[in-house]
């Protein structure tokens, strides 16, 4: 293909630039830290385009392919690749990453240096883990990238912020020592091979494959989050700094999502239909119970927290009907879910950073103070309520449909979440927003800056471009998700 | 080339004089002079001397020079923290690290069981000496009073066993011992006896449970620079014993051994790591980790022979031994952290010593969390490959359950490294005075953290380096 390595450049450009930030060092040189960062990111964002414009839509096969050994005692390979299903993780990131550095512009004021570098670092950290296709490079990427996520939500928190930083590692670190077992099992098992390629076509017996389903399960749940194990998500949220919120939910949380695509269907396809029923279950759990949960909250960022869980339910539930349509239903939700929920949190922290309060019942008639600003959190809460021509609405409705194919109870059970998730959307909009003015802390807000409204241009531009003319998006995935679904309906079993 | 090592130390000793910049520069010179010799003088092949009292293979010239290394980075790390304190400024120090070190090369180097007796006997007197050094200390007092005993004791298990051993075969030449198990001239009881008594006495060289007693004690109540020598080499010397004594001589008794270690190495990941988060004392706190990395380390040993098959024995051992090598290397450098803010004849060992250091030194702050990283076993740090490699392992030996404990307890471990790092970054400082520290320490220091990070990327030529060693050596 190209000679440039492309993905390379994609994670190795925003680490190198997060070091160049580093190396800034105090605080006085912040102003040079912040551009360095933005140029940074901008560079990371421009090295990642050319994997769009230079995809190849009619294979399903990796493309940009880059093979070198790294460890050749446990035959380790840096092998890299993306397929029509994890570049467009790659170029969501890089784009984050972008908003995030703008993000924190001015809000953060201390230690400005530290802060733009360990989001660069982890924006490529986070690129690796996307176009991994070994597996000690996958884990180990995933395992790096949680040191900057814990570092930020710790030293750039709010006030809970070490119960809430502690939390999120030693849960993601759990599910990711099984995953290692697992991966070792299977570098066992496959002969001394390490390529995920190569155990998507390892034959296994259901016991080893219910087993590996089962370690791959426990990690990926608790980065999705699934219910029963979603409960570091909402403290992270709320303590993390925006633009800490913004990578966490639009990024951090596809990983486990990811993760199911890479892993656990292709490489144990048996368990995975036995045990879908299973997946199925949380995930409807996720889907109705936690969307009631979202409407109780009084703090909006706990709310949005609730209810990215909620839309991540339906991105578990569309890939375990194993229809091309789920599938593809649940990678455009994800991608939606990265322009809308970045959106809200950086809604919500621009709130806060005038009147550094988050609680609902502290707002009201906002929009007479901040009406731009109204407008486009406006356009955002309608995005996650999934209201037509906004992305949320594409993703939802691909899932329902395919679960009207598959069993008509769990499409309508699904569908509820429609309803629950306008009316605690809306709900907030308008405590928020509307009404009267409710305090002279809101009367005195001032409306949004050019870069607040850069910001949200962004992503307006995003969520909206997704919601009206999804295809430039589904072309890419589709021949990945039917070579998928193909090697799925495959029994491994010998 | 042993004798050599050991004579170039002992004329050393009588050329000091009074002015300890001069005992400090030929201390490190013979450091050098011995590793340049034993490095010359590697050829590669197994030889024997001193009527095969003594081996030479690859395994101990790489475990030697990295002993020569790991003592020499000791003492530069110890330098200002011994001159700091008029009643530990003597040449004394450097005195009993050198024999400390001659104890070690005599451990690594044995082929008879006496040998091993003599060489541990050796390092561990000059230990009890230095961890009492500071004689007005009462902790440090104590410490040494409780290591003494319960080191005595271990010995006398150790020599106990040895003895049941040259009952069973005839012979404490260890090659000897070996031949003998395999032609099956031994009796099998009074073997296995032996054997008891044996491991216990290294499980309490190696210091995991239940034989683990006198770390906690030791490393805290020890002056820091002495907790660093004996957190640091003596794990290298140990681990060669255990090659030496198990592999090389009882390797027929494998299972047995095995079985033993299973259960050591389970409990002192599962006592080490608890007890290790109760701890606000950093010293103590690295004490139970301790015990909980060489619990790990044995996982590497148990796997080596599986049903009397000795097929994964070499990937096994070299896991092991890369384990150990890293941990010593991370160790090295948390020590020599507490070190590097101990200044002014202030102790910095408590925990929250270390509160808010990104702000008063960002990069040494780095190097510490860097440290608690590869420690807890996270990626990009060498000590993740390490915990890899030993899990690799324990999988490829069919032992998942073991993989499984292991990898739980690693994660109730990684909650007090986190608080370390929670400490250092998220808090504000209590002390806000900036660091001085010689410019050498800083250097060695930084080197120091980057090695755990760039063996992290690369732990390749370890890795085979390990492998290599054993490989010509077994």
């Amino acid at each position: 293909m190209l000679a440039t390595p492309l993905l390379s450049l994609a994670i190795w450009v925003p680490i190198l630039a997060g070091f160049a930030v580093l190396a800034t060092g105090a605080d006085r040189n912040a102003p040079l830290a912040r551009m360095l960062a933005l140029l940074g990111a901008v560079a990371g964002l421009l090295v990642t385009i050319p994997l769009y414009t230079g995809f190849d839509l009619n294979t399903p096969a990796m493309q940009f392919v880059e093979l070198h050994s790294w460890i050749p005692r446990f035959n380790v390979n840096y092998h890299l690749g993306v397929d029509g299903i994890s570049v467009l993780f790659v170029l969501l990131n890089s784009f984050i990453t972008v908003t995030v550095i703008l993000a924190g512009w001015q809000v953060i004021d201390s230690r400005v240096a530290q802060y733009n570098a360990g989001f660069l670092i982890m924006s490529g950290l986070l690129n690796g883990i996307f176009s991994s296709l070994d597996g000690v490079l996958f884990y180990v990427f995933f395992e790096a990238s949680l040191i900057p996520l814990y570092l930020i939500i710790g030293i750039w928190g709010g006030s809970n912020r070490v119960y809430a930083a502690f939390k999120f590692f030693l849960f993601t670190l759990m599910g990711s020592l099984l995953f290692l077992i697992a991966l070792l099992y299977l570098f066992i098992e496959s002969g001394g091979s390490f390529s995920i390629l190569d155990w998507h076509k390892l034959p296994l017996g259901l016991t080893a494959q219910t087993w590996l389903f089962l370690a791959f399960l426990v990690a990926f749940a608790v980065k999705v989050p699934m219910w029963p194990v979603h409960t570091w998500l909402p403290d992270a949220h709320v303590e993390a700094p925006t633009g800490g919120s913004i990578v966490l939910a639009a990024i951090a949380l596809k990983l486990g999502a990811y993760g199911f695509l890479r892993f656990s269907l292709p490489i144990a396809p048996d368990a995975s239909h036995e045990l879908s029923g299973l997946v199925i279950a949380l995930s409807l759990i996720a889907i109705i119970y936690i969307g009631f949960v979202a409407l109780v909250q009084e703090d909006m960022k706990k709310l949005v927290a609730y209810s990215s869980i909620a839309h991540m339910g339906f991105v578990t539930l569309g890939f375990f009907m194993f229809s091309a349509l789920g599938v593809e239903g649940a990678l455009v939700q994800m991608i939606s879910h990265g322009f809308v929920s970045g959106a809200m949190f950086f809604a919500i922290g621009v709130m806060y950073d005038r009147a550094h309060s988050r609680q609902i019942a502290d707002y009201g008639g906002v929009v007479n103070s901040m009406p731009k600003f109204a407008a486009f959190f406006m356009l955002f809460a309608m995005a996650n309520a999934g209201l037509p021509a906004t992305s949320g609405f594409v993703g939802e409705f691909m899932v329902i449909l395919a679960a009207v194919d598959y069993n008509f109870w769990v499409a309508f059970a699904a569908a509820t979440t429609m309803i629950v998730g306008a009316a605690y959307t809306l709900w907030m909009y308008k405590r928020v927003v509307f009404g009267a003015v409710a305090n002279h802390h809101v009367a005195e807000l001032t409306d949004i800056n050019g870069r607040e409204f850069l910001i949200f241009v962004l992503f307006a531009a995003g969520a909206l471009g997704m919601g009206l003319y999804p295809q430039p998006f589904t072309e890419v995935m589709h021949s990945s998700v039917n070579e998928l679904l193909r090697h799925v309906a495959l029994s491994k079993i010998q | 080339m042993l004798l050599m090592a050991c004579v170039i130390l002992i004329v050393d000793l009588f050329v000091k004089d009074r002015k300890r910049t001069v005992i400090f520069v030929a201390t490190q010179l013979t450091l050098v002079g011995a590793a340049v010799v034993t490095f010359a003088t590697s050829s590669g092949e197994i030889g024997y001397t001193f009527s095969n009292m003594y081996v030479g293979d690859l395994m101990g010239d790489l475990l030697k020079l990295l002993v020569y290394l790991t003592v020499i980075i000791v003492l530069f790390y110890s330098r200002d923290y011994i001159l700091e304190r008029e009643q530990m400024a003597r040449s004394e120090y450097y005195v009993l690290a050198l024999f400390a070190t001659l104890g070690m090369m005599v451990m690594i180097s044995a082929n008879h069981f006496l040998t091993v007796y003599i060489g541990l006997e050796l390092l561990s007197l000059s230990l009890y000496a230095l961890v009492a050094m500071n004689r007005d200390s009462v902790p440090a007092t104590e410490a040494a009073m409780k290591y003494f005993v319960l080191g005595a004791l271990a010995s006398g298990l150790l020599l106990y066993g040895m003895s049941m051993i040259y009952g069973a075969t005839g012979t404490l030449e260890i090659t000897a011992v070996a031949e003998r198990l395999y032609m099956g001239q031994a009796n099998k009881s009074i073997l296995v006896f032996g054997l008891v008594f044996l491991v216990s006495g290294i499980a309490f060289k190696l210091g995991v449970v239940p034989f683990h007693m006198w770390i906690p004690d030791v490393y805290h109540g020890a002056p820091t620079a002495v907790a660093l020598l004996i957190a640091t080499a003596p794990k290298l010397a140990a681990f060669a014993i255990v090659m030496r004594m198990l592999v090389n001589g009882l390797v027929v008794l494998a299972q047995d051994w095995q079985t033993m270690l299973i259960l050591l190495s389970v409990l002192s990941m599962a006592i080490g790591n608890i007890a290790a988060i109760a701890q606000t004392n950093l010293k103590r706190m690295l004490a139970y980790s301790a015990i909980s990395h060489m619990g790990f380390m044995l996982l590497g040993l148990v796997t080596g022979v599986v049903g009397g098959d000795a097929r994964f024995a070499l990937n096994a051992y070299s896991s092991s031994m890369f384990y150990v090598i890293t941990y010593v290397l991370t160790s090295a450098g948390t020590f020599g952290m507490i070190l590097l803010l101990a200044r002014g004849g202030l102790e910095s060992d408590q925990i929250d010593d270390f509160k808010g250091l990104n702000k008063r030194s960002p990069w040494f702050a780095a190097v510490m969390m860097m440290m608690m990283f590869s420690m807890a076993g996270i990626p990009f740090f060498v000590g993740f490959f390490a915990k890899f490699s030993v899990l690799q392992a324990v999988v490829a030996a069919g032992y998942l359950w073991l993989a499984v404990v292991a990898v739980l307890f690693s994660l109730i471990g990684c909650f007090y490294y986190l608080r370390v790092v929670k400490i250092m970054y998220f808090d504000p400082p209590t002390n806000t005075a900036p660091i001085h520290a010689p410019l050498d320490m800083k250097i060695l220091m930084s080197a120091n953290g980057l090695a755990v990070a760039v063996l992290g990327i690369f732990p390749q030529a370890l890795m085979s380096l390990c492998a290599f060693a054993l490989l010509r050596s077994l």
